[in-house]
């Protein structure tokens, strides 16, 4: 096969999110640079370039354009892909609303980066968790590797159920940082994510419209079957991860149970700060402290009976945040509070802000947070962390 | 503009002790140096001037002033300098930053700034890239320029940033070149003056991602004729012109927009009781 990757590659995230994407074959990239993940459209667009993506590139003059591009080519029955972060994302915000509703399969990938002001460049999740409400698919990556396999299976999730789906990958941490990535053949990836085929299209030989003026009935009607087909996600990503697993040898659960077995503290987050907690948890095993960590890589639709299930039992529970709602904390914290709620025998629920504005927490200081919550009480609110 | 104030600053004074982070030669030194000298030979004060920018390296200049700054959001300085300058008509507003913000995401609101004609000063420093990304093409750009984002090139046709303004309503249209910082200044200085929305155009070189712009000092030149009233002539010259002549193309009387009320000038020993706590 012309211009197969070999299996093992050394990549940063956002290149990884680029060979994923160059594997599913999207027909338009609307694309706009912004830092920390201009890599990912400038790697996409040398494989166009040299004949190894077939694509059309297409540069609008922001990132609201490029997601109103991308609304129009999904819904004429192209597959899209794009990527963003932070403003970028936020710009978005209006489109993606209608993506949503306009049941356009776009995938983006967006790396998460704070938002101004004042301005920064580091790694935070406000920016995509703000978008919480627009009724998109949401994924969490811990890895290039997650990214990879997750790119991937947002496709063959978001056209399944016809709802977008955004990937998101901590800034500098996960986005910049090289890791050796197993990347599959693209025979693989085809027999796993066939083309783009929906079942209603911008087609002239057969005409339908998007987007009308609609009675109270028929909009109340379209956010439950909006709501429908988020239901249907965590099905339609247990037969994916199922499939990958298969294909692959390697298993992407919506949420990872990491040493949970007997587990009385359970260390709950998403993102890059999975990797370092894993370290925490090595370190308080070596130690006899029976502490484990609980991965949310799907965070939209959240999975609250998988949630429940997983968290039940548990005496502690420590929630990192690395973002920050003003008003209510942190996000993570409080809908995990949610989730449980009416739970028999709950769990402590300590919510942490830990990491907001790309502020490092090492695995030192999340076995010290660990420790600092088993001996405390659970504060209703979320509670800061110094780095 | 404000009126002379007593107290004349020199052009060093309106400059900060913040260290630029522009690559070494970036043209927007330069910039910053004329917007500088400019100032000071209007007799103005710190207080008396806003900088607005948007997002790229350019819109850092506010940063390296002694003037109030705003760095606003990618594309947005002109609706926040509106703004301001219709709260507080007192006070020299001045909208800067690339070609980049100004033209591709704020491209709409250049446009309706220019129809607007509020007393403002736009100073675009054009370099032809987006630099704060790492080099891909912006509005500006050559359609063959090859980058890592468009292969090839972009493929499109450029934006022509004068003659938009001039069909969308500015008032004052001049193009300068950042390395000639006395003439930049004077030119800065006649766009602050001159009432209504003055639209600057700096050629400013991006050594680090377009180091064939080291070139353009010895392709500009000052334009062979002196500025025109009359907004067609001045479209035609400069559609017939290679990009390189310098100097101010155009200046219009239209009537600026002006808020309802006006407030009363303030002193600086009026702001700083405001400020005491």
């Amino acid at each position: 096969m012309r211009n197969a990757p070999p299996d093992r590659m050394l990549l940063t995230g956002n290149h990884a999110v680029a060979w994923a994407a160059r594997l599913a074959r999207p027909k338009v990239l609307p694309v706009y640079p912004i830092t920390p993940q201009t890599p990912i459209l400038e790697k996409l667009s040398e494989f166009e370039a040299k004949g190894e993506l077939d694509a059309e590139v297409i540069t609008p003059e922001s990132e609201h354009s490029v997601m109103a591009a991308s609304i129009a080519a999904s819904l004429a029955g192209a597959r899209v892909f794009t990527a963003t972060a932070s403003q970028g994302l936020l710009l978005m915000h209006e489109l993606l609303h209608y993506a949503s509703g306009a049941r356009a399969p776009i995938v983006v990938a967006n790396v998460n980066r704070t938002v101004a002001s004042p301005w920064g460049f580091w790694p935070d999740e406000t920016d995509s968790l703000a978008q919480r409400d627009a009724g998109w698919i949401q994924f969490y990556c811990e890895s290039a590797q997650d990214c990879l396999d997750t790119v991937i299976a947002a496709f063959r999730i978001a056209e399944s159920v016809l709802v977008p789906a955004m990937v998101n990958l901590d800034a500098f941490y996960v986005s910049h940082a090289l890791e050796p990535v197993s990347v599959p053949g693209q025979e693989l990836v085809d027999a796993f994510l066939p083309p783009y085929s929906p079942p209603h299209r911008i087609d002239p030989q057969n005409p339908e419209s998007w987007g009308n003026v609609v009675s109270q009935e028929m909009y109340c009607r379209h956010r439950r079957d909006l709501g429908e087909a988020m239901a249907r996600v965590f099905e339609v990503a247990l037969e994916t991860e199922r499939e990958w697993s298969r294909l692959t040898g390697r298993s992407s659960p919506i949420i990872e149970r990491y040493r949970c077995e007997g587990a009385r503290t359970v260390i709950v987050a998403m993102g890059s700060l999975c990797g370092t907690a894993r370290d925490a948890v090595d370190a308080l095993r070596e130690g006899a402290e029976a502490v484990g960590l609980l991965k949310v890589r799907l965070f939209r639709p959240l999975p609250v009976e998988a949630l429940r299930a997983a968290l039940a039992g548990v005496a502690e529970i420590l929630v990192l945040d690395r973002n920050y709602s003003p008003g209510y904390g942190g996000v993570l914290h409080q809908e995990l509070r949610g989730a449980l709620y009416g739970i028999a025998d709950p769990p402590k629920i300590h919510g942490r802000l830990a990491g907001v504005g790309g502020v490092n927490v090492s695995a030192e200081r999340i076995a010290e947070l660990v420790r600092e919550a088993a001996a405390g009480e659970a504060r209703r609110e979320s509670v800061w962390v110094e780095g | 503009m404000n009126a002379p104030s007593a107290i004349v600053l020199a052009a060093k004074d309106f400059k900060s002790d913040t260290k630029p982070v522009w690559c070494p030669g970036c043209g927007d030194f330069g910039v910053l140096t004329s917007l500088a000298r400019a100032l000071a030979d209007l007799s103005l004060r710190s207080e008396e001037v806003v900088l607005v920018s948007g997002i790229g390296c350019s819109s850092r200049l506010p940063a390296y002033t002694t003037c109030y700054g705003f760095h606003g959001v990618h594309g947005r300085a002109l609706p926040l300098a509106t703004g301001l300058k219709i709260a507080r008509p007192d006070l020299t507003v001045i909208a800067l930053g690339g070609d980049g913000d100004g033209y591709s995401i704020g491209g709409n609101h250049f446009l309706h700034a220019c129809r607007r004609n509020v007393d403002l000063t736009y100073i675009v420093m054009d370099n032809h890239v987006y630099g704060m990304t790492k080099g891909q093409a912006s509005p500006t750009t050559e359609p063959d320029w090859d980058n890592p984002l468009t292969p090839g090139g972009i493929g499109v046709r450029p934006f022509q940033p004068l003659v938009i303004a001039l069909a969308s309503g500015a008032n004052f249209v001049a193009r300068a070149f950042s390395g000639n910082i006395v003439g930049s200044a004077e030119i800065i200085a006649e766009a602050i003056r001159t009432p209504g929305f003055a639209f600057v155009e700096i050629l400013s070189p991006c050594v680090t991602y377009r180091p064939e712009q080291r070139q353009w000092k010895e392709l500009v030149r000052p334009a062979p004729v002196g500025a025109t009233d009359d907004p067609a002539r001045a479209a035609r010259r400069i559609l017939t012109d290679d990009g390189f002549n310098l100097g101010v193309l155009y200046c219009g009387s239209r009537k600026p927009y002006q808020p309802q009320t006006v407030r009363e000038k303030k002193t600086l020993e009026d702001v700083a009781r405001e400020f005491r706590l």
